[in-house]
Parts: C-alpha cells; structure tokens; sequence
C-alpha cells in the first residue's frame, strides 16, 4: 500500500501522498482558488515558500496558516476561503 | 481543536510566558544549503550549533525534498555530514524578533522559544522578485521556483500546460524540473535579450557550461524565447491563457500554469532588523562573512545572488569563522572571490530590462496583501506616504513581494525594518514583549532601535 495521508478540504475526505504540502493536496482536490483577497479576489498559491501568505488557509481551526509550509498530517481538517 | 486555538481563548489578557529557552554556541538561521555548510564547519569544532528553519525539513529552496533522497551527490554530501555531527534542527522555526544583543525569539507550532547564541549565521537565503502585470494575482500564476516548490511538495503537474517566464538561470532549471514531473512545456520566456546572454553563456566555467547544456538537452523541442515576457494573464476563476510580447509580435497561449519569476532578491530582514548595514540591498560582509554586527555572520544569497556554490563556500567561512577555525576559512577565499565574480557577471546578463516598467497597468493590484492599484500608489512620492494612505506593503508579507517590485518600477526605497519581522501570533507577540523587559509585565513592542 502507497503511503498517504487522508485528510478532509471542507469537509470532503481526500487522500494525498505522504508528505505533501496541504498547498499541493488542496490544489490535487481541484481547488485553485484558496482565499479571497481584500477585494474579493479568489487567490492561491505564488511563492510557495512562506513569504507571499497567498495560500493561507484554516487549518483545524487556527486561522491564516500557510498551507505550503505545512505538511499533510492524518485527520486535517482543511477550510478554505476567509 | 487545535492547540494554539484554544490557548488564545484561556489566556486571553495574560501575558504568557517564554515557553522555552535555548542556548547555543553558534545559531545558524535558515537551513539551505548555506546553513546547511555554515553549521557542519561550526559543529566541526565541537560547538553546540543549532539550525533554526522555518521550512518543514532542511535543504532551503534548492534542495527542498530532498533530505531523504538526495537530487545530487553535493547534497548527499552536505546532508550526510550534516547527519554525522550533532547540530540541532529547530524546523518551522519562525525568528521574529530580537530580546537583546545575544537572543531571538521564534515562534514555533508548538509556541514560542527563545534562542540565545554567542555567534548568529544568517543563511537566510532568497525570495523571487515577482513583477505586476495585468492577471499575475489570478490563482494558477506562480513563481517559477514557486510551482516547481509545489510539483516537489506532492503536487501532479503531469497532463499540466505550463509557460515558464520571467528571467535567471532559474527558468531553465525549473522547466527542465517540471518536464521530468510530466508536465508539458510550452515555451520558456527570457526577458534578457540574446546579445547580453550570449557572452555570459561563453565565459561559464565547464562545470556549468556543462550543466547548462543538459539543462538545454533535456529540454529539447522546448522553445526558449530571449527578449520575451508576459504582458497578462486571463481566465474566468484561474489562469487560462497567458500572453506574451516578443519585439512587435504579442500571441496568447492556452496553460494551465505559468510559472514567473524575475530572478531572485536577497531575505535581508533580519539582518536589517539588527542592525547589520546593507549595500544595495546586500548584506555588507567582511572576508570572514562577518556583518557589520560584532558576532554576527551572513552567508550565501543575503549576501548578493550568487547561486549554490557561492551559497557553500561563504556557508563555510562563515561556519569556520564562528568556530575561530581562521585558518581552514583563509583557505576558501579565492574560491569564494573567484564565484563572487561569476555572480557579479550573472546579475548583469539578467539584468531586468526598462520596458518591463510598464508591465502593470494602472488599474493592476501591485500590493496584493491589501489589493492597491498602481494607479492609488502613483498619487504618492514615497513609499511611506503611499503606506500611510494605502496600507500597501502592511499585510501579512510586509511589503517582501510589492517592495522589490515597487523598487523596480518607480524607484521607491524599501522602508526600515521593525519588529516582528514575520507576522506572528498575538500571544507569540506578548511572550517576545514579556521576554525583552522582564522587569516590566506592561506588553510593549519590543523595538530597541
């Protein structure tokens, strides 16, 4: 068996390999945008390197993570937009 | 429920206290390959080191992913020395700020830690200088380093139309990167125009030279279009097609992604938050990577661009130099000046050319934090009047992407560096305040300037 992680992107169970970014899992789910902007823009990830906080999500409840400094843990609870 | 969230509600108007406190001989910020060096010479001489990180795992941008299974046999090297000597790892170790000469504060997943040190290396590497354009804030448009970060980090670009733009040796690499991933090339846009690119290829080293070709070879039936970037991106909810300039000819192409970065800037925050002088946007550093800042080091891109191996050699006279080991770093000078002016050659083949300027549009978002257009940030002179009226630069980024893009387009200097230098916690923010006047329990800012 592959290993991988499951996790849940609002609410909807997804399976990525082990050792995933939660940025790469959430975009593997089809989701492209992660956030809305001040304008109500829909925004993903730029940098991919925690700088741009682009791709900050709600991650188990803590607000404005940074999903691509974050590795995919077993049970995550993922919501997306702000 | 998740810790940290539930520690807010309990305590709430408490001033919380430093969690944890560690002390060290020699502290190295930032575990690239430059750190990654920087602490094995160090470690070398039986000194309690430690490599504080804010990536999930060491190996910084260019070796990210691979501490398991190394890309190369430089990085099998470097993490198997690393491995042999006892440094310690503190990972998503974020350093905000200082609590004395010999003291930063981190905040980390599991709170926040003091970290005190007799010598500090920074190896704090680089970031991609991104450019507005009309469409670069539509989701899909990345970074080139960005999305190749992604396609390492677990993503499937397989099937994926990408277009690689923007400038530096970097859109080779990322593209020949992201073939091997499965994706589809479509073209590499390079701003440089051929005349000034050609003489830099020529006067390479063979080792490069010979990285270069292969990069090229594996890239073959790719088009690599000199004096081309992208004027937009379109698409409904994400990028669908991105256009692109060449001379008198502008064409649009169907992707997925593109992949756009215009070479790369050098992290200085923390530096400048202690005080270390730069020089045009570098680290001012001696023979020894000392900075202006008794004790405190900088090593490899904070330093100027200068690749992966310029990033070990100033890694390791930095580390020896911590570790009083002169001598073995005496020995690495030519080396390191010999790199310096291949670096010092890069920068100019690379150089961004004036037209680019004129990427945005007055209506393009520039800070993209706070969504302020060029139009709102031409009503200004300077960046702080600009700050002060349209909070651009004052999100969570602080001013690190629209800064380096705003120096480029209207010439405005980047502001001085406050505390904290990476946006924390509030409770993170209160333990630092607790932490630097521990006779007080008043939360002030921790500013020491």
């Amino acid at each position: 068996m592959p290993e991988s992680v499951q996790l849940k992107i609002n609410g909807v169970p997804v399976r990525v390999p082990l050792g995933s970014t939660v940025a790469a899992a959430v975009l593997l789910a089809g989701h492209s945008a992660f956030r809305r902007s001040v304008s109500g823009e829909g925004r993903g990830p730029l940098c991919c390197m925690g700088i741009c906080f682009e791709c900050r999500l709600t991650i188990d409840g803590q607000q404005h993570v940074r999903s691509c400094q974050l590795l995919c843990r077993e049970g995550m609870e993922i919501t997306l937009g702000e | 429920m998740c810790a940290a969230a539930s520690c807010s509600a309990a305590k709430a108007w408490r001033l919380p206290s430093v969690s944890n406190r560690r002390q060290f001989d020699v502290l190295v910020v930032g575990g690239g390959p430059s750190g990654i060096a920087a602490a094995c010479c160090a470690a070398e001489a039986s000194l309690r080191v430690a490599i504080a990180d804010d990536n999930p795992d060491l190996g910084g941008q260019i070796w990210r992913g691979e501490h398991i299974f190394p890309g190369t046999e430089e990085a099998a090297h470097w993490y198997r020395r690393l491995r042999e000597l006892s440094v310690e790892h503190l990972p998503g170790a974020r350093i905000f700020a200082q609590a004395g000469a010999r003291t930063l504060i981190a905040e980390t997943d599991s709170g926040v830690c003091e970290v005190g040190f007799e010598k500090l290396i920074l190896a704090t590497g680089a970031r991609e200088r991104f450019l507005p354009f009309p469409g670069w804030t539509l989701p899909n448009v990345m970074g080139a380093g960005g999305l190749q970060a992604l396609a390492k980090s677990g993503l499937d670009v397989r099937a994926g139309k990408v277009v690689v733009a923007g400038t530096g040796p970097l859109l080779l690499a990322v593209a020949s990167h992201l073939k091997q991933y499965g994706a589809e090339i479509l073209l590499v846009a390079e701003q440089a125009p051929r005349h000034r690119l050609l003489p830099f290829a020529l006067r390479l080293p063979p080792s490069k030279l010979k990285d270069a070709l292969s990069l090229r070879r594996d890239l073959a039936g790719v088009p690599y279009l000199t004096s081309c970037w992208p004027v937009a991106a379109d698409g409904e909810n994400k990028l669908e097609r991105v256009t692109l300039r060449r001379g008198a000819r502008t064409w649009s192409l169907p992707c997925d992604y593109l992949a756009c970065g215009f070479h790369l800037v050098p992290n200085t925050e923390l530096a400048a938050l202690l005080g270390c002088v730069l020089d045009d946007g570098k680290v001012r550093v001696d023979d020894f990577q000392q900075t202006t800042i008794p004790a405190v080091y900088c090593a490899g891109e904070p330093t100027g661009i200068g690749g992966l191996e310029l990033s070990l050699v100033e890694g390791q006279i930095a580390g020896f130099a911590a570790a009083a080991r002169f001598d073995s770093a005496r020995r690495l000078f030519a080396k390191r000046n010999k790199l310096g002016r291949f670096a010092a050659r890069l920068e100019r083949a690379f150089a961004l050319r004036p037209e680019l300027k004129h990427l945005p549009q007055p209506e393009t978002l520039v800070c993209r934090c706070e969504d302020v257009s060029l139009l709102r940030l031409r009503e200004h002179l300077s960046w702080r009047a600009a700050k002060l009226l349209t909070r651009c630069g004052m999100g969570p980024c602080q001013g690190r992407i629209c800064g380096p893009a705003l120096e480029f387009i209207l010439g405005w200097q980047p502001e001085s560096v406050r505390p904290p230098v990476f946006p924390v916690r509030v409770e993170s923010l209160m333990t630092a305040a607790a932490s630097a006047m521990p006779e007080t329990s008043s939360p002030n800012p921790v500013s020491r300037s």
